[in-house]
């Protein structure tokens, strides 16, 4: 319970007292509530968006480090196929 | 797509399985609560790359599949009303009731509105003063706050004309009802990301503890689940019974504390039908009484609905994990994604309309 | 804990707007109702336009109603997509378009400069595909009962000598080409509809197919099996409804498909495939293999193709069925929709 999105947020502004601001998922942009992460985002941030809503700021730091672990493991996985050919 | 692509790699995941069959030294049962996650594994064919080693059952975790008959037949009630416009996200539409489905109260006449977010059907209201909007509030923990957002604004702004027919749902009791069942098999659960996105995850320590099951809170892409699954095979290996954190780019342990707080003002805990599994204490959420006049149950005379129920559907069975969808008597005969029995056969994300597409496959090949 | 299992009754007596899709529910529709009353050899073929002979002239046949909504989208109107529509279908099936009809269902209050733009579109367009609009009808219908313009366009097309291609033609072993980006109709138009409210740099790719069809006539001949132009209900179904015609089985390649960032991102939003997404300015080719680099080439020269590319290939496992090979490895059977896609949230 689900689809939530990555997206950057562009423009934040204020609705009659809601926070809201315009963010962009890769081209397409939507009007976003940034209500529950309005203390912690500022233009330029990534979000995650449910339903209109951004439900939580994307932290680059963490995407970055999971991403690099990731990648070392299917490395290491090239090493270990290559190990088995040395003679 | 930043933050999404790359999690779509596909050299890192064949690393990722590789590196799970490295790890099992035995098949291990896995259950991931999850629509989302159920639609990931299944047009990835995650099962099928790792069946050997991982079995994945594909639990209650669609609001689509477990919204009670109830709660449908209210809603066709509502949007067969010619004063109201019925608002709903796009994929309860097609979800059957006792009698017909929205599309089809939309065909004979109804006003029914698919938006993107419940603050469209807010502004819809704001629009049209002379209708009553309802909008379907459905779904898990996820949507809980957008929807509670929409009922505080409707209450801020004045609006007399908009409500929601409330039919949520919470994780936790699920899984608990579901470790409690004697013939359950699933020995670790990969929780859902958005969910743990605004509730934490301190609510799964001691389910973990109890039962002793790992769980491991994931996201959505394919190697976000098969992480996941890499992270629940290594507990189960080394017996460790544990709450880890995959999803770590938007899951904190405390989760969002400010959409937590205005869903507790909107909304409290309710004792909730789960269609397919039954009835669920305290697994709901109701609209709490000062947002009496936002709630369609109480604003609106919903009487009269007979909800009827045969017995053919083994929704029930397969959401547990008991029976696979291709042993239930009317799969793919009597129940298929056009004339679906069962919610589980009617969402894309449900066990049973996966198998449908999966299983052809395999058997014509 | 009890089991509680609810059994709906999904019997449908009235049309629904699946009916409409493209999809499961439409092929139902005229299998199930028309075809019984109506049926007969030419209109059996199901093709995307009939065959007729006159004499010794062989001449296509087809006509189309366009309903959509909204009457202008970014990429044209309501107009241009009548014209490009019909001309489309003629020229799947190799033909040459020449005429077109086209009846108009008016809606009272409709403003005059909106009906004039949706004209001068047509006539644009019916300018560019080289046809000439032949014969015309209007009617007016009280408010409320048109959505504004519904417009019926007929063509008529000649048939060149060695060149037919059809759905059942398509065999195991041919290449499956698609001229250009998929999904950029279907979204278009999302974004100028209310209640989605998003804005996207996406632009209808509504267009006359001829050119391309020529091209890869002239460089390919009758060696061109398939031609189809996957508009409701995606690529998808134009190639479940190839795959059943012509009895085979096609497998897809993920990583080959061509989406534009801004639809693959529309589609992640609103939880849609791109593969079901409209498109009105585009084909799907089948070709040998061994002509599939010749075909590529061939469109790649005309404008309108350049971003064709290869996506697939026919075979002759699991007939009738689509599958996609995924980026990571995996395979997952493309099936017909049975309705509409429907945004969701999960």
């Amino acid at each position: 319970m689900c689809l939530g999105i990555p997206g950057k947020i562009v423009t934040m502004h204020d609705t009659q007292g809601l926070p809201m601001g315009v963010v962009d998922f890769g081209g397409v942009r939507r009007e976003v509530c940034l209500a529950y992460v309005a203390d912690e985002v500022e233009v330029g941030d990534y979000a995650i968006v449910h339903v209109g809503f951004a439900i939580s700021k994307v932290d680059e730091a963490e995407a970055k480090r999971t991403f690099d672990v990731l990648r070392e493991m299917s490395q290491l996985d090239e090493l270990e196929w290559m190990k088995d050919l040395t003679p | 797509m930043k933050y999404l692509s790359e999690y779509r790699d596909g050299t890192v995941a064949r690393g990722l399985i590789a590196e799970i069959r490295r790890t099992a030294t035995r098949q291990w049962v896995l259950m991931e609560v999850c629509g989302g996650q159920t639609h990931t594994i299944v047009k990835q064919g995650l099962d099928e790359l790792l069946g050997d080693v991982v079995e994945m059952v594909h639990g209650p975790g669609c609001p689509v599949c477990v919204t009670p008959l109830e709660q449908i037949d209210k809603a066709l009630a509502l949007a067969a009303r010619p004063d109201v416009i019925f608002t709903s996200f796009g994929d309860m539409l097609r979800v059957p009731g006792s009698d017909c489905d929205l599309l089809q109260v939309r065909a004979r006449g109804g006003a029914v509105r698919i938006v993107y977010s419940p603050l469209d059907a807010l502004e819809l209201a704001r629009k049209n003063p002379e209708k009553e909007v309802v909008f379907f509030a459905v779904g898990f923990e996820t949507t809980a706050p957008a929807n509670a957002m929409a009922v505080w604004r409707a209450k801020e702004l004045g609006v007399t004309n908009f409500s929601v027919l409330v039919s949520h749902v919470t994780v936790p009791p699920a899984m608990t009802a579901l470790l409690e069942s004697p013939d359950n098999r699933v020995q670790a659960f990969l929780a859902a990301g958005h969910v743990c996105t605004i509730m934490g995850w301190t609510e799964y320590e001691p389910i973990a503890a109890k039962y002793k099951v790992p769980i491991v809170v994931t996201g959505f892409e394919p190697l976000d689940i098969l992480e996941g699954m890499l992270l629940a095979v290594r507990q189960l290996e080394e017996g460790r019974h544990e709450v880890e954190n995959q999803y770590v780019r938007s899951v904190r342990r405390d989760g969002n504390q400010p959409a937590q707080d205005l869903v507790s003002r909107v909304f409290e805990l309710v004792d909730r039908n789960w269609r397919g599994i039954g009835p669920i204490p305290r697994s709901g959420l109701g609209v709490r009484a000062e947002f009496a006049e936002f709630d369609a149950e109480r604003r609106f005379a919903v009487d009269g609905i007979h909800t009827a129920e045969p017995t053919i559907c083994r929704a029930g069975d397969v959401l547990r994990g008991v029976l696979k969808p291709f042993d239930c008597p009317a799969f793919g005969t009597l129940c298929t994604p056009e004339r679906p029995l069962g919610a589980p056969m009617v969402s894309s994300e449900g066990a049973c309309a996966a198998y449908y597409n999966y299983g052809r496959f395999r058997s014509a090949v | 804990m009890t089991i509680v299992c609810p059994v709906p009754v999904a019997v449908t007596e009235r049309i629904q707007l699946g009916h409409g899709s493209g999809g499961k529910m439409s092929a139902a529709l005229v299998r199930d109702r028309f075809l019984p009353l109506l049926r007969n050899d030419i209109l059996g073929q199901l093709g995307d336009a009939a065959i007729v002979g006159v004499g010794n002239q062989t001449l296509a046949i087809s006509t189309d109603t366009f309903v959509v909504q909204p009457l202008e989208f970014p990429g044209g109107n309501i107009g241009s997509l009548a014209v490009h529509g019909t001309v489309n279908d003629l020229a799947m099936m190799g033909a040459q378009p020449r005429w077109l009809s086209a009846g108009f269902v008016l809606e009272e209050g409709l403003p005059l400069d909106v009906l004039d733009r949706v004209v001068q579109a047509m006539a644009e367009a019916a300018a560019a595909a080289g046809v000439l609009l032949v014969a015309g009808d209007t009617k007016v219908v009280e408010r409320g009962k048109a959505d504004g313009i519904f417009i019926n366009t007929t063509g008529v097309g000649v048939c060149p000598a060695n060149f037919a291609p059809a759905p059942a033609r398509a065999q195991p072993g041919d290449a499956v080409i698609v001229s250009g980006l998929i999904g950029r109709h279907g979204i278009a138009i999302m974004t100028a509809r209310e209640g989605l409210a998003f804005e996207a740099e996406v632009t209808s790719d509504s267009a006359a197919l001829t050119p391309l069809v020529d091209a890869l006539r002239e460089r390919l001949g009758d060696a061109v099996h398939t031609l189809r132009d996957p508009t409701r209900g995606g690529v998808a179904s134009a190639l479940n409804e190839i795959a059943a015609a012509a009895r085979i089985g096609i497998v897809l390649d993920e990583a080959r498909l061509p989406i534009p960032g801004p639809v693959a991102a529309a589609c992640e939003m609103l939880g849609f495939d791109p593969l079901y997404v409209a498109n009105e300015g585009l084909l799907v080719a089948f070709v040998p293999e061994a002509r599939a680099d010749d075909a590529v080439s061939a469109l790649r020269s005309h404008p309108l193709g350049r971003a064709a590319t290869r996506i697939g290939r026919c075979v002759k496992e699991h007939p009738g069925m689509v599958v996609l090979s995924t980026g990571i490895g995996g395979t997952r059977v493309v099936d017909m929709l049975p309705g509409d896609q429907l945004p969701r949230i999960c």
